[in-house]
């Protein structure tokens, strides 16, 4: 294997591992604190006994999120040190505000899991919040220094060197906000859902049981809003990619010609040969109303750059369509949920829905993996786009594929200790927690 | 603005090695101390080590940000003990985590112990070979023409390093120790930690004179450096002279005197090795060196990076202070 190839794949394996992590880190406290809040009003012991549950999942999940993202800090400069030698001084500055971030986040954590009987309720809870804001603040800084990478700002490139770096003005780019909110709202989405999906299973296994159901509602509630949201994000972020890496936009749509107008296409396989994509159900003036606000617009094709400069187009259309098709899924099923929350309706827990659950609580984290295949495959041949190529940036060592396999046996191993020891939590669920085996026939049980 | 960040970058090491450090140590002590004492390290460590952890990643971005052409000669050169050591990282943090977690306590947990050990000792290791390998002078001025060997092996791998690495084992473990004095839950195990106390505390000292030795073995003139310098003769002084007094306030088992001391002599070492390579931060096998202020990126980006510090310590310090006084207290019931 060629080394540019094994650090590329690399550093996707490490983000991909890694990013499950911290959306479960951004978003999961906020599940725990609204959980925790519900305790503090009514003081059901079950809103305790979730809180504590869930916390023990962010815990862990938090733990290996540090621990990974710990490596990135060290990889980005182990796979592209010549990126980093010109990038750090520039794009450094979100960086070391996600330090504070994600420091703040630790501690809160530790006050949290620990502080139960040792802080005053509502501190205590308060420390629950910290951490879900902290988490929220170090995402949207992290993304910020990705935005940099799409939409380089803030300095002059002479020679191969950057002068009058402007640090605020490089994080600051133009792609930071709509990529952070994006991902932000997928966080939500994607950890709602998964934690949703997980709670159904364990009601198709435990039918009435109140536990889970108090638990599926704050979690699909969450998701739900999120994942609503996210369609009119990808819109923003379309039509800012639109403006500012027209090559990923005729990537990820698979135009080769510049149009006017331009055909939106669902699915299909793009072949780079005939510059045709076969198979592809398509939609007249769609693509220009898309990514421009106009059923007649011009689209620029990948015609209008030369072939050294396409982004793999393949991989990034396929990636986009599975996307869009989750994020989609997702957002139907959150109308029907809060329909059927809203109408109080009895369907919530019968069997189909429980199952439907079930079958889609991976989709967000699907669609958030193959959503950063979009941006991150989509922005090559460069590294930092139209300034540094990614092959100008790669470590001189030779051999990267040995480190490659390494991490990713390593990943593939946590994951799988990871699974096991959520099997393992949930097994003894009941038996740690009495509100674990309470049903909604008999809910004042414990009260 | 570039001295607030140089300062920070110290602090934050200092801190890492203190606090990071004692918690890598914790699980060395494990080793030797046995599985009788794994509540109460499990229980010392469990509330702060994400915390103390985070040090680390606050020198990484100091590094990148405030000094890139010294994180990226490091990442091209220093590449396999880096490595390395993120592979101690993750799997020494995981590890912790899921015997913490495991709802089941079953064989499982021998397995969680074991790897939670083993790279509570080798992630220590390869710190101290990274940080020896910056400064043993055999980083390659340029690619060319350079063997697999010479580029990436060479530059840490020699006795010099080896010893740096130990030395950092040795240190962390000693830490360790003497905070853990303060968290044993009977005279047994007090008794555990004073013996691991002196024991480490004579290996540390043994270390340190080994990378002195294994120095001049290497031709790096780190004696003469410290000669040179009544500064850092003064720190060595103090600190030779206040191990007796350490030793006393362990016999005794005087807790906070012996965390001050052991943090006191922790600090001189360290500051003393600073003080007389400073500003140097890597040695090149030509005998040049990079120093800090050629590294370091313009001033637009060390004001942010020292703004980013200050406001950012301004939050986390009271915060860090809460949560470990939090944790020193007695629970009331």
């Amino acid at each position: 294997m060629d080394d540019l190839l094994a650090a590329r794949l690399q550093m996707a394996v490490s983000l991909g591992f890694h990013i499950i992590f911290a959306c479960i880190g951004i978003a999961m406290p906020f599940l725990m604190a609204a959980s925790g809040y519900r305790y503090l009003r009514t003081r059901e012991p079950l809103y305790k006994d979730l809180t504590k549950v869930w916390s023990v999942g962010v815990a862990i999940f938090f733990a290996v999120g540090a621990v990974s993202g710990t490596a990135l800090s060290f990889e980005l400069g182990l796979l592209w040190p010549e990126f980093m030698e010109h990038a750090g001084a520039i794009i450094g500055m979100p960086f070391s505000w996600e330090g504070t971030a994600f420091f703040l986040e630790a501690i809160a954590l530790g006050l949290f899991l620990y502080g139960w009987d040792r802080l005053p309720p509502w501190i205590h809870w308060s420390s629950g919040v910290v951490v879900g804001i902290s988490g929220v603040a170090s995402g949207i800084f992290v993304v910020a220094a990705n935005g940099w990478m799409n939409s380089p700002a803030g300095f002059d490139w002479v020679d191969g060197k950057a002068y009058n770096i402007d640090p605020v003005a490089a994080m600051f780019n133009d792609a930071w906000f709509t990529q952070a909110l994006h991902m932000t709202l997928a966080a939500f989405a994607a950890t709602g859902f998964a934690v949703a999906g997980l709670h159904a299973f364990l009601l198709l296994r435990h039918p009435n049981n109140l536990f889970h159901q108090k638990a599926l509602r704050i979690a699909l509630t969450i998701g739900a809003i999120a994942a609503l949201l996210q369609p009119l994000s990808g819109d923003l972020s379309a039509k800012d990619v639109a403006e500012r890496q027209p090559a990923k936009l005729a990537a990820l749509e698979a135009l080769y010609e510049t149009s006017q107008p331009a055909d939106l296409l669902i699915g299909g396989i793009p072949n780079d040969e005939t510059r045709k994509v076969d198979y592809a159900i398509h939609l007249p003036g769609m693509l220009s109303f898309l990514a421009h606000g106009d059923f007649s617009a011009k689209v620029i094709g990948l015609d209008a750059f030369p072939r050294e400069d396409w982004p793999p187009v393949l991989i990034v259309h396929v990636a986009f369509q599975i996307m869009v098709a989750c994020g989609g899924i997702l957002a139907l099923m959150s109308v029907l949920f809060l329909v059927l929350q809203w109408r109080k309706s009895p369907w919530l827990f019968k069997r189909w829905f429980l199952w439907t659950l079930v079958v889609i609580s991976p989709l967000g984290f699907i669609a958030i993996e193959a959503g950063w295949t979009v941006t991150e495959v989509g922005r090559q041949p460069w590294i930092i786009y139209g300034i540094m190529r990614t092959a100008d940036a790669v470590s001189p060592m030779p051999g990267l594929v040995v480190p490659f396999l390494l991490f990713t046996f390593l990943y593939l191993l946590l994951a799988f200790v990871l699974v096991w020891l959520m099997y393992r939590q949930i097994k003894t669920l009941p038996d740690r927690y009495a509100s674990a085996r309470l049903t909604s026939n008999a809910p004042t049980q414990l009260e | 603005m570039l001295f607030i960040v140089i300062a920070f970058l110290v602090i934050s090491l200092l801190f890492y090695v203190l606090f990071g450090g004692a918690d890598f140590g914790a699980g060395i002590i494990e080793i030797f101390a046995g599985k009788r004492h794994y509540q109460t390290i499990s229980k010392a460590i469990a509330p702060v080590w994400e915390a103390n952890h985070i040090w680390l990643i606050l020198v990484v971005v100091i590094l990148f940000m405030g000094f890139p052409l010294i994180y990226a000669d490091m990442s091209r050169y220093l590449h396999i003990p880096l490595l390395a050591l993120l592979v101690g990282i993750v799997l020494r943090g995981c590890a912790f985590t899921f015997r913490h977690y495991d709802a089941i306590k079953d064989q499982s947990q021998d397995w969680y112990t074991f790897i939670f050990r083993i790279s509570s000792l080798f992630t220590p290791l390869f710190l101290g070979m990274v940080a020896g390998g910056m400064l043993v002078g055999r980083m390659p001025v340029t690619m060319a023409d350079g063997s697999f060997y010479s580029l990436f092996i060479a530059p840490w791998f020699n006795l010099f390093c080896l010893a740096v690495g130990v030395f950092t084992v040795c240190l962390f473990a000693f830490l360790a120790a003497v905070y853990l004095i303060g968290e044993a839950r009977s005279e047994e195990e007090t008794h555990t930690f004073v013996r691991a106390a002196r024991n480490s505390n004579i290996a540390l000292v043994l270390a340190g004179g080994l990378v002195f030795a294994t120095a001049a073995w290497e031709g790096l003139p780190l004696v003469s450096l410290f000669i040179n310098s009544a500064g850092a003769i003064a720190a060595l002084v103090l600190a030779t002279l206040s191990l007796p007094l350490l030793w006393v306030a362990l016999v005794r088992k005087h807790v906070v005197a012996s965390r001050l001391l052991a943090g006191f002599q922790t600090l001189l070492v360290l500051g003393a090795w600073f003080w007389v390579e400073y500003p140097v931060a890597l040695r090149y096998e030509n005998g040049k060196a990079l120093t800090l202020f050629e590294a370091a990126a313009p001033a637009a980006t060390q004001q942010q990076l020292a703004l980013a510090l200050i406001v950012g310590s301004l939050l986390i310090l009271p915060s860090l202070y809460y949560l470990l006084r939090t944790f020193k207290k007695p629970v009331r019931v």
